[in-house]
């Protein structure tokens, strides 16, 4: 296997008990327009130290090796911050744990011989783009639509200017803390992006800097929201049990409440 | 203008139709539910009778009475059209779902809960409401008021008919336990501290309405 | 082609306003007739999109991921340097420019630095009126914490995740210029090709990743904004993404190549446990501060931690580095950890690793206190090891984090290809031989915010303003080009996966080009990796076609990038006879094992001239020190 200038990596040479077995039920669809379906494959010498990402990587190669199209899923930091993985794992958005995305999940959450249903997110805002892929866009288009703070390069004052109280600053990065990967879209019975949405929102009207254009942002973003397809929140709650930033859903009320000040009171 | 109509047609917009019109609704019920325990005064239906000839018949209480079926149907229509928006935000359905881990079952069926209530009005209000409102079917008490109490204790005299209204009255629990936290919630009623003190009260008043209006069932088709 | 660096005149302070000063301008009137192209939203990337958008060019920006907020910046986690001095510990501008200097072992340009230690202040203004939440105290005003070793507090940080926080500002910024229709977005679109008209940039071809389609983008001037290149080594805290892929075509077709060896290894990351491996993560830095290092003593100890009597145990960084022990820079660390590894006493499975402990903390001062200081970092080594840290030791071993080296840019950030330019970790500007703590991020917002838009203007003034036609026969040589070679790849059907050439590629340079070289070794890897690279042309193994979503075939691009790249990294390590930050030559050691460098000979940046295949010619470019003298580093 690889060597290293010292000694050989490899997992049997390394003590590493690579002997989990899985059978996986992916779902696969070759694009957008075609209609997809399950397919069921062997997952083997799996190790319990893989995250779950390292063992659809190695699933891949057994079936690149047999001539069958690899299983697409998106991903690219996977350390849990940058978003861009996600899919459903046994029934659960980011699978089993809470506070984790897909990519920190580890094989060791799993029962060997256990059967791992893998599905893309599902809502009619997110469409497949193949296999687990997803078309996230319309979390771009809301985001356009509002969620900044109108202020160019070289205008601003000095960072110290306005203090801001150490409870709103924290509060305030709670929400920024979402990572945009559409988790809670997933989660919720309703296809709602209400979670997203709001963290957005929040996080700029916790802030003087962002409080100032509060009124048009809420309005602009919720308008790009709707129009997007994604459905309403009947308060289920089930995306901040799924959010793997843990954003709590105190942040919808805070979007409905500025919907309603800024939409009938201003 | 167009701002105004955004109000019920934004999905926030109908969210905040649905919880006012919830509320005013859970506000009837607390009222209903205390001037129906007057069925439990066991005077031949006297109290009863008189509370129901006012409620009948007082020009303010029928003023409120038209807000009150404008409130049913506006929640009711809003609610319909929120499901069916819902559901069409997934086209696929998951495979597998395990929705039990991270919601509870009950705030996934609102809707469920919702046509079994508009099921359940029907049938109430075509028994006692038009029954005393538009036909001559009724008899009158002692006092000359419409005798309600007979009526309600003669059809809880029928079993199935008892049990259907308990029934709903399970649901009816469901559907407030979930539904007076959550219009909190749509309007953006949301505190650090209150919110505990929301659900609590919102909890209780949800058994208990739910439980009265099952005891009266209970309580004619026992009642000797 | 000598090398022109455009450093300004004057004395070090006034040469950037001087130099703004002196730049010619556009009319606001004319910028929209001005067609930019911006590949990568990263800091770089996104920030100077957004901010040539406010000014009325017409930008089109790209990233490969499916969204510029994902770029790899968003994985930063420990902070910002600015030279603020809101804590009146003695900072100042001059003072982040010494230290900058210093840190990078006397192997950057003075004028460049002394310019991002200037700007350092207005980045944090820019950030906070963006809506920056960045960590405050009580009192509301912003706190700061020191970093890297730094004898002062000038770190700018949003709890660990500064540059998720940095990267989605930038982007909001620019979704307002997307909003106004300034900017327009390609997301899942590669950059494949460079395209140079009568000797200047022009625009690019690109693959759109999930339709496969080719397609063609022109503009007035290109800005790769594309990120390091460390992801050569394949094992590293990089975004697995992340590659030279933009750069490497751009230096093909004429853009010279800056310090391709200098690669930075972080001390602190969590172990390889296997050949599944895909990624390393780093822990930051901070733990060092509470946590002691150590190996048994004795070769091949393979018992539990807790059974190694505290006198079978080396404190090596203690003992070696008495007054400042477990607090070392980065490149002191990693290589000390390598050494011990290397001679057998290395802990774990693997035996690459070393122990964090903390036992004695947690004696000291409780386990709630350390809880309160890392709680975050000991529940993800837990969640990824499985292991508990308050209870055993962490293993640590050291990874690659970040490439110094990149596409040589004079003072305005142009490449030797006029109209393109390079900005954040894609250049080799100012970081030297070794980047300090916090410093990448001011860096890339510097190069974003305050500088492309100064420099491009001069640039732009000089040149017709008439759209650049995409149909010009460049773009067609260019466009055919990346289609054969796309056509190769699918072609081979070979039998080894591009996964399998990535991790063979890795580990050559990894053993090679690590941590430590020499000359033999370096010789030694060129060899294996030109034989890897013909085996990749020979036996490559890529699943579907090239008209759908295909990751692999993407992956293979961009391995096939690295292989070349890797080539000339080992080539720019084996010429540059000296040890200095994060390149070090066991050759050239002082007797303590430290780096030793040759300022009489190699006080210069290498810029190297792609000729064709293996075949680069190098260019010098002196550095001279007017402000800072140039002493070797002491830690003992
Ligand atoms: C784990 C970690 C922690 C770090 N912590 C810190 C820290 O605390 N402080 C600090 O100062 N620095 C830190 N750094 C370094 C710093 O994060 C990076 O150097 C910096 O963010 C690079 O920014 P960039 O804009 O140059 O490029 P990136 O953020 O890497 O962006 C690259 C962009 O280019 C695009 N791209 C690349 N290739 C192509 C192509 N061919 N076609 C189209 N688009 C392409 C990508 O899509 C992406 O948008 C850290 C790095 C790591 C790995
Ligand atoms: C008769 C037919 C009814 C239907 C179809 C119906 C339907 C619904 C639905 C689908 C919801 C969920 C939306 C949400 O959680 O916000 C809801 C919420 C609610 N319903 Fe009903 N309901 C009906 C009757 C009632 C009655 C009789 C009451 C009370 C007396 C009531 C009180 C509420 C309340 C308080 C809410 C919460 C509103 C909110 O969260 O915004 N509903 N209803
Ligand atoms: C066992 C329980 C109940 C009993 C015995 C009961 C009894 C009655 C009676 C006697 C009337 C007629 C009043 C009149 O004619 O003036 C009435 C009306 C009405 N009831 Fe009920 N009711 C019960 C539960 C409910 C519930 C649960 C709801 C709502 C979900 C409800 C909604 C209404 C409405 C809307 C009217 C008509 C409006 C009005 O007259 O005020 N009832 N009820
Ligand atoms: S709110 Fe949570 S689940 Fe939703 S996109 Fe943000 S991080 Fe993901
Ligand atoms: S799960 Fe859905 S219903 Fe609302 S509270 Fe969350 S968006
Ligand atoms: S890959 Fe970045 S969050 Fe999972």
């Amino acid at each position: 296997m690889l060597s290293l200038r010292k000694g050989v990596i490899n997992n049997t040479a390394m003590g590493m008990n690579n002997n989990m077995k899985f059978t996986l039920k992916v779902w696969r669809q070759k694009n957008t327009s075609e209609s997809g379906k399950f397919e069921h494959y062997e997952a083997e010498n799996i190790s319990d130290e893989m995250s779950f990402l390292e063992m659809l990587d190695v699933v891949n190669e057994q079936l690149i090796k047999k001539g069958i199209d690899p299983i697409s899923f998106d991903h690219d930091c996977r350390e849990g911050i940058c978003g861009t993985c996600g899919v459903m794992i046994n029934g659960r958005a980011h699978g089993p744990l809470r506070g984790v995305t897909t990519c920190q999940l580890h094989m060791r959450s799993f029962k060997n011989g256990d059967t791992i249903i893998i599905e893309p997110w599902r809502a009619t805002a997110f469409p497949v783009l193949k296999d687990l892929v997803v078309d996230r866009s319309s979390f771009e288009r809301i985001q356009q639509s509002g969620a900044y703070v109108s202020v160019n390069t070289g205008a601003a004052p000095d960072a110290n200017a306005i203090p801001i109280p150490k409870e709103d600053a924290d509060e305030a990065f709670n929400s920024a803390a979402c990572i945009g990967c559409g988790a809670c879209v997933a989660a919720c019975k309703n296809s709602s992006a209400m979670l997203f949405v709001s963290a957005k929102v929040s996080q700029y009207d916790l802030l003087p800097q962002g409080k100032v254009e509060s009124n048009t942002r809420v309005i602009d973003m919720v308008d790009a929201m709707d129009a997007e397809g994604f459905g309403n929140c009947t308060n289920t709650e089930a995306c901040e049990a799924e959010c793997p930033k843990g954003i709590s859903v105190s942040n919808i009320a805070r979007l409905n409440r500025l919907y309603i000040k800024s939409k009938l009171f201003s | 203008m167009s701002k105004f109509i955004d109000v019920f047609t934004s999905s926030i917009g109908r969210k905040i139709v649905m919880s006012l019109t919830g509320l005013f609704l859970f506000s009837f019920l607390i009222i209903h539910v205390s001037g129906n325990t007057l069925l439990f005064h066991d005077d031949g239906g006297e109290a009863f009778n008189a509370y129901s000839q006012f409620m009948a018949h007082n020009p303010i209480i029928r003023t409120i009475e038209i807000l009150l079926f404008a409130g049913f149907i506006l929640h009711i229509i809003q609610s319909l059209i929120i499901t069916i928006k819902n559901r069409g935000a997934r086209q696929k359905s998951y495979d597998t779902n395990k929705a039990n881990q991270n919601s509870n079952w009950y705030s996934r069926n609102m809707g469920f809960f919702g046509v079994v209530l508009l099921i359940f009005l029907i049938v109430h209000l075509g028994d006692y409401f038009f029954e005393s409102r538009f036909t001559d079917e009724i008899s009158y008490d002692v006092n000359g008021n419409i005798n309600m109490y007979d009526e309600v204790a003669a059809s809880f005299k029928n079993g199935y008919y008892s049990a259907f209204y308990i029934v709903c009255m399970v649901f009816l629990a469901f559907h407030l336990i979930h539904g007076f936290q959550s219009a909190f919630q749509s309007l953006g009623l949301r505190h650090k501290m209150y919110t505990q003190l929301i659900r609590f009260v919102g909890i209780s008043l949800s058994i208990i309405i739910p439980a009265l209006f099952a005891a009266m069932p209970v309580y004619f088709y026992f009642k000797p | 082609m000598a090398l022109n660096s455009r450093i300004p005149e004057g004395s070090i302070d006034k040469k950037w306003d001087q130099h703004q000063f002196k730049m010619k301008l556009v009319n606001p009137a004319n910028r929209r007739k001005y067609d930019i192209i911006v590949v990568g939203t990263g800091l770089a990337g996104a920030s100077a999109a957004a901010t040539l958008g406010e000014l009325g060019y017409n930008v089109k920006t790209f990233c490969f991921q499916d969204s510029p907020r994902r770029a790899h910046s968003i994985a930063a986690q420990g902070g910002i340097n600015a030279a603020k001095n809101y804590k009146y510990d003695g900072d100042s501008v001059y003072r982040l420019f010494y230290d900058t200097v210093k840190g990078g072992d006397y192997r950057s340009r003075e004028a460049n630095v002394y310019r991002l230690a200037q700007n350092s202040v207005k980045i944090i203004d820019q950030c906070v009126a963006q809506g920056v939440p960045f960590a405050r105290e009580y009192g509301g005003l912003l706190d700061n914490r020191s970093f890297g070793g730094a004898q002062v507090s000038r770190t700018f940080y949003a709890k660990g995740q500064t540059g998720q926080q940095l990267l989605l500002a930038a982007y909001s910024a620019l979704n307002r210029q997307i909003k106004a229709g300034t900017v327009k977005s390609y997301n899942r679109h590669e950059m494949i090709e460079l395209v140079v008209v009568d000797g200047h940039a022009r625009g690019i071809i690109t693959r759109d990743l999930v339709s496969g389609k080719i397609e063609r983008h022109a503009a007035h001037a290109v800005l790769l904004c594309t990120g390091g290149y460390g992801n050569v080594f394949y094992l590293t805290t990089y975004a697995r993404g992340s590659n030279a892929s933009a750069i490497w075509r751009a230096h093909k077709k004429g853009a010279y190549f800056g310090n391709p060896c200098y690669t930075q290894i972080h001390p602190t990351c969590i172990p390889v446990s296997g050949d599944h491996q895909s990624k390393l993560t780093l822990m930051s830095e901070s733990l060092r501060n509470d946590g002691r290092v150590w190996v048994p003593k004795a070769e091949g100890d393979k018992r539990k931690a807790a059974d190694i009597p505290e006198n079978e145990r080396d404190y090596y960084l203690e003992r070696k580095y008495p007054s400042f022990g477990n607090l070392v820079p980065r490149d002191i660390a990693s290589r000390a950890a390598k050494e011990a590894c290397d001679n057998g006493k290395g802990v774990g499975t693997t035996g690459l690793a070393v122990y964090l402990d903390f036992k004695d903390s947690i004696n000291r001062l409780g386990k709630d206190a350390i809880e309160a200081r890392y709680g975050n970092l000991f529940d993800m080594y837990k969640q990824i090891t499985g292991e508990d840290p308050y209870q055993e030791p962490m293993r640590i071993y050291p990874a690659v984090h970040y490439t110094m080296g990149g596409l040589w840019v004079d003072y305005n950030l142009m490449t030797t290809i006029p109209g393109l330019y390079a900005l954040g970790e894609a250049n080799f500007s100012d970081h030297g031989a070794n980047r300090l703590g916090a410093s990448a991020l001011m860096q890339g917002l510097s190069d974003g915010y305050f500088i492309i838009s100064s420099t491009i203007s001069d640039y732009l003034a000089d040149i017709e303003r008439k759209p650049i036609s995409s149909e010009l026969p460049e773009f067609e040589k260019a466009e055919s080009e990346a289609k054969e070679k796309i056509a190769k790849l699918l072609s081979i059907k070979g039998k080894k996966t591009v996964h399998e050439f990535q991790r063979e590629l890795g580990l050559i340079m990894w053993n090679y080009c690590g941590m430590a070289r020499n000359e033999k070794g370096l010789k030694e890897g060129i060899e294996k990796i030109k034989s890897l690279r013909k085996d990749f042309w020979s036996d490559l193994l890529i699943p579907g076609d090239e008209k759908e979503l295909n990751q692999n075939l993407e992956k293979a691009g961009r391995t096939a990038d690295f292989m070349e790249l890797g080539e000339l990294m080992m080539l720019d390590a084996l010429n540059r006879n000296e040890s200095c930050g994060g390149h070090f030559r066991d050759e050239y050691q002082t007797p303590e094992n430290e780096a030793k460098r040759d300022d009489e000979n190699f006080a210069f940046v290498s810029a190297w001239e792609y000729k064709g295949e293996s075949n680069f010619e190098m260019h010098k470019e002196e550095l001279t020190f007017e402000n800072v003298k140039l002493t070797q580093r002491s830690y003992k």
